[in-house]
């Protein structure tokens, strides 16, 4: 039967589709996203008699969701070009005990660097190093040496894992960070003091500053117009003069760089750097960014999309949880929805005449 | 004349922010060769793959035989006897012709397995009676795009197609390989098999078809005798209007050699190869397919690497080993394949016309977005580029359109020499004489330009000179007013029949 296939031209089933008067149908496609955003929150309100829209779990819901959503914005630059990361789950692991393992309380319990006192900076920059660092190895397996990204970036999973573990130790958590770390995953920004639970919560703010900038690099520069043309048609983009290898060393690097950040985020969120954290977060992260419109066949895709994307992967995760759907479900629930977004891409995307 | 074996009637087909076409007719007679031509977009294809099942009609009516029918996809098609022979071919390398014909209906043995032996010896027995010099078992990767096409054309036979579509089949053949194509397209004819013939071609139109019909805008124009028409008469009818010139190549003031290349050496394509040309100029290099001609300007252009040789530009050395150098020095390059190297399908039509040239639109890495909204309008008005918007993806558009832009991109980047490869290759004749007449245009603004063409009408009307490939090397050269079909042809067939043998 597979043999078949290839006797007839690929356009065929796709045009049938496509054969409108109006774009109404392009709009719909374009922004079903947003809608199926509003029917879960709508459902899953009504369900729980409106618990679930109450501001405090809305902006939880964010809050959990914006480690998978900065690691979903640089996976985005990633799809474009018709790329994949699978190794940022294990940089956030690496980035994250590094970056703990230097923003402990040196008076603590199990401390890597004993009497060293740095200022917390140091250890937070020194996780977007390593993020940034192993992004860019990515990026230059990719680009150099030719490894497809798949395979680069699978080994660079096994390796940054491994690392992670090595740098540990035994194994053990760093723990006792201190409070101006914790912060940047627990604390709260524009904080009313007389109200408990006011403000927003870092990790959002932080979500939506990466967003920001990522969607302008993406819309307003050269590197980010360059990123839709690699992923349109690497020989025609290379012909036009654009130098592939530069630029999907940044890619990589992006996306790295932003794992690291990631692992920062998470590492403060639960007060320690524990060598398994952002564990599987990859499929997560590709998963809020074919939901959000990113095509898999490379050229297209919005930084919009992405955080819309990441915030539904929330919101159907919370309203299970509200509802009380075991986690397992919860796994398969995840995998429908990734199988529904690459059938509705490859429905809206493909080539046409 | 035979009866109507394919009556198409009413057919409407719309793509999003297009109608394709409206309300088409198309009458088939068993046993004539009946061409379709137009500009590109006039939706003969689109109609074509109507009929053979790959697009579905949105309204309108098909007959076969006097009794209507419903084709949904090609197999449907098939099972009424229609086969297509597409512009590109799709098969699997790795298969033997054989296996490729029988591909999907496998020949079995009597223990019921799949026998390449039984395929391979009733492929042959095609192949044998109509005259096609192919081995059945020969993989299809070992194969030239022509003897592929027959193939093609076997299994169409091995089918009992009555009805075979050729979507332009000879814009990728040689003249020699033509000819077999025509001599086997005579004989199905005789056999009664009712051939469908889309080209560009004018001579080939003339040569082959027993009927003409003409399409314009997605809309059925007239249906002739061949016999009946002139090639302007035709040319009229395709166009709406008559052409006055088909290479409006205007006199322009040759100026001083801006582009040296000396002894440029790659592999067994590019071979010692030394020109030059100079500002004003319209250099053309002539050649057969893979003469080396394309080979010679991508490595110039940096696409392959170069193994020796030196390249100067305005008397000064330059290196290029990335294309992004050769832009950088002033030279911009159309390639011949304008969808594996030239469009990216699914970026807009502005995002295609300014990829190259974005440096230009930058202050400190950001893009200075209305600056590049008006360069590409004003692009789009001077080659009156029809799209719907600058917004709509590039595939939705026309061949010829699709050109106009990759010609935009280059334009945008202000080059002082500009390589177009194939300039005209499956574009409709009014967006050819624009395209000819842009080139005129630009020569006399001072640029070199250099131009790989298959077509030898275009090579004679639009070079100052010609320079003429044969096996990798540059084996000589003829100014404009030496330059006749036949002196190009004995240069560039010199070395041919020892490499037939």
């Amino acid at each position: 039967m597979a043999k078949k296939v290839i006797t007839e031209p690929p356009t065929t089933t796709t045009l049938m589709t496509l054969s409108q008067k109006f774009n109404w149908r392009e709009f719909l496609q374009k922004y079903m996203i947003v809608g199926v955003l509003i029917l879960f929150v709508t459902i899953l309100a009504i369900m729980t008699d409106g618990n679930s829209i109450e501001p405090v779990n809305l902006v939880n819901v964010i809050r959990q969701v914006s480690a998978i959503g900065i690691i979903a914005v640089g996976m985005t630059f990633v799809i474009i070009t018709l790329g994949i990361d699978l190794s940022v789950g294990s940089i956030l692991g690496l980035a994250a005990v590094v970056a703990a393992s230097l923003a402990q309380v040196p008076t603590g319990s199990l401390v890597k660097f004993e009497g060293i006192d740095l200022p917390v900076i140091v250890g937070v920059l020194a996780g977007l190093a390593v993020g940034a660092l192993a992004g860019f190895t990515n990026g230059v397996l990719i680009a150099k040496f030719r490894l497809a990204p798949f395979i680069a970036t699978l080994g660079m999973m096994s390796i940054a894992r491994g690392l992670a573990y090595i740098y540990t130790g035994d194994g053990r958590p760093f723990s006792d960070l201190k409070p101006e770390y914790n912060f940047i995953g627990q604390g709260y920004l524009f904080a009313d003091p007389n109200q408990p639970l006011s403000g927003i919560p870092v990790p959002v703010v932080l979500f939506l500053v990466v967003a920001g900038v990522a969607s302008f690099v993406l819309n307003y520069t050269k590197f980010g117009r360059y990123n839709f043309a690699i992923g349109g048609n690497e020989t025609a983009a290379r012909v036009s003069g654009i130098r592939i290898p530069r630029v999907t060393i940044v890619i990589y690097t992006i996306s790295g760089l932003l794992a690291g950040l990631a692992g920062v985020l998470l590492s403060a969120r639960i007060g320690s750097g524990n060598s398994t954290l952002g564990t599987g977060i990859e499929l997560d992260a590709i998963t809020a960014v074919i939901i959000g419109g990113t095509s898999f066949k490379g050229g297209i895709g919005t930084i919009w999309g992405t955080i819309v994307g990441a915030i539904l992967i929330g919101v159907i995760n919370n309203g299970l949880d509200l509802l009380n759907v075991s986690p397992f479900m919860q796994i398969v629930v995840k995998g429908l929805i990734i199988i529904i977004a690459i059938i509705i891409d490859e429905r809206k995307n493909s080539k046409k005449i | 004349m035979g009866k109507f074996i394919v009556e198409m009637k009413g057919i409407t087909k719309r793509f999003p922010g297009v109608l394709a076409l409206n309300d088409v007719k198309f009458n088939l007679r068993a046993g004539t060769v009946h061409s379709l031509m137009g500009e590109n977009g006039a939706g003969k294809s689109t109609l074509m793959k109507i009929l053979a099942g790959v697009y579905t009609l949105d309204e309108g009516q098909i007959l076969i035989d006097g009794k209507q029918v419903s084709i949904t996809d090609p197999r449907s098609g098939l099972d009424h006897g229609i086969a297509m022979i597409h512009q590109e071919l799709s098969f699997i390398p790795e298969l033997s012709a054989a296996e490729n014909i029988y591909l999907g209906r496998e020949l079995r043995n009597r223990a019921g397995l799949v026998s390449k032996h039984i395929m391979a010896e009733a492929a042959q027995k095609v192949f044998d009676r109509w005259g096609i010099k192919i081995l059945a078992s020969s993989l299809m990767r070992d194969l030239s795009v022509a003897q592929a096409q027959m193939v093609e054309i076997a299994k169409a036979i091995a089918f009992d197609a009555r009805i075979i579509i050729m979507d332009e089949p000879t814009s990728a053949i040689t003249d020699r390989e033509v000819a077999a194509l025509h001599k086997i397209i005579g004989q199905l004819r005789e056999a009664g098999t009712a051939i469908i013939y889309i080209t560009h071609k004018m001579d080939e139109v003339f040569a082959i078809s027993d009927e003409i019909t003409i399409f314009r805008d997605g809309a059925w124009v007239a249906t002739e005798l061949s016999k009946e028409m002139t090639r302007d008469s035709l040319i009229s009818l395709m166009v709406g209007r008559e052409l006055t010139t088909l290479f409006p190549k205007s006199e322009a003031k040759i100026g001083e050699v801006i582009l040296e290349v000396k002894n440029l050496n790659r592999g067994r394509q590019v071979r010692d190869v030394s020109f030059n040309v100079k500002r004003g100029e319209i250099l053309g290099f002539a050649g057969l397919m893979g003469s080396g001609r394309t080979e010679v300007l991508e490595t110039l252009f940096g696409i392959y690497g170069a193994e020796s040789g030196s390249i100067k530009i305005n008397g000064k050395e330059i290196k290029i080993r990335e294309p992004h150098q050769a832009i950088a020095a002033g030279i911009g390059l159309l390639t011949e394949d304008r969808k594996k190297t030239g469009i990216m399908g699914v970026l807009s039509v502005r995002d295609n016309m300014s990829v190259a040239s974005l440096s230009k639109f930058t202050i400190g890495g950001i893009l200075r977005k209305p600056l590049i909204e008006k360069q590409c309008e004003e692009q789009r008005q001077a080659l009156s580029l029809k799209t719907p918007s600058l917004n709509q993806q590039i595939q939705n558009l026309s061949g010829g359109n699709q050109q106009k832009v990759l010609l935009s991109r280059w334009l945008l980047t202000d080059p002082d020499i500009l390589i177009i490869d194939e300039p005209t290759r499956g574009i409709d004749v009014g967006a050819k004489s624009e395209i000819h007449r842009l080139m005129s245009e630009l020569a006399k603004q001072g640029k070199a330009i250099i131009m790989v063409s298959s077509e030898m009408p275009e090579i004679l009307g639009m070079s100052d000179r010609v320079v003429v490939m044969c096996e990798g090397r540059l084996v000589g050269e003829v100014s404009r007013k030496e330059a006749t079909q036949e002196k190009i042809m004995e240069l560039a067939t010199q070395f041919s029949d020892e490499a037939v043998a």
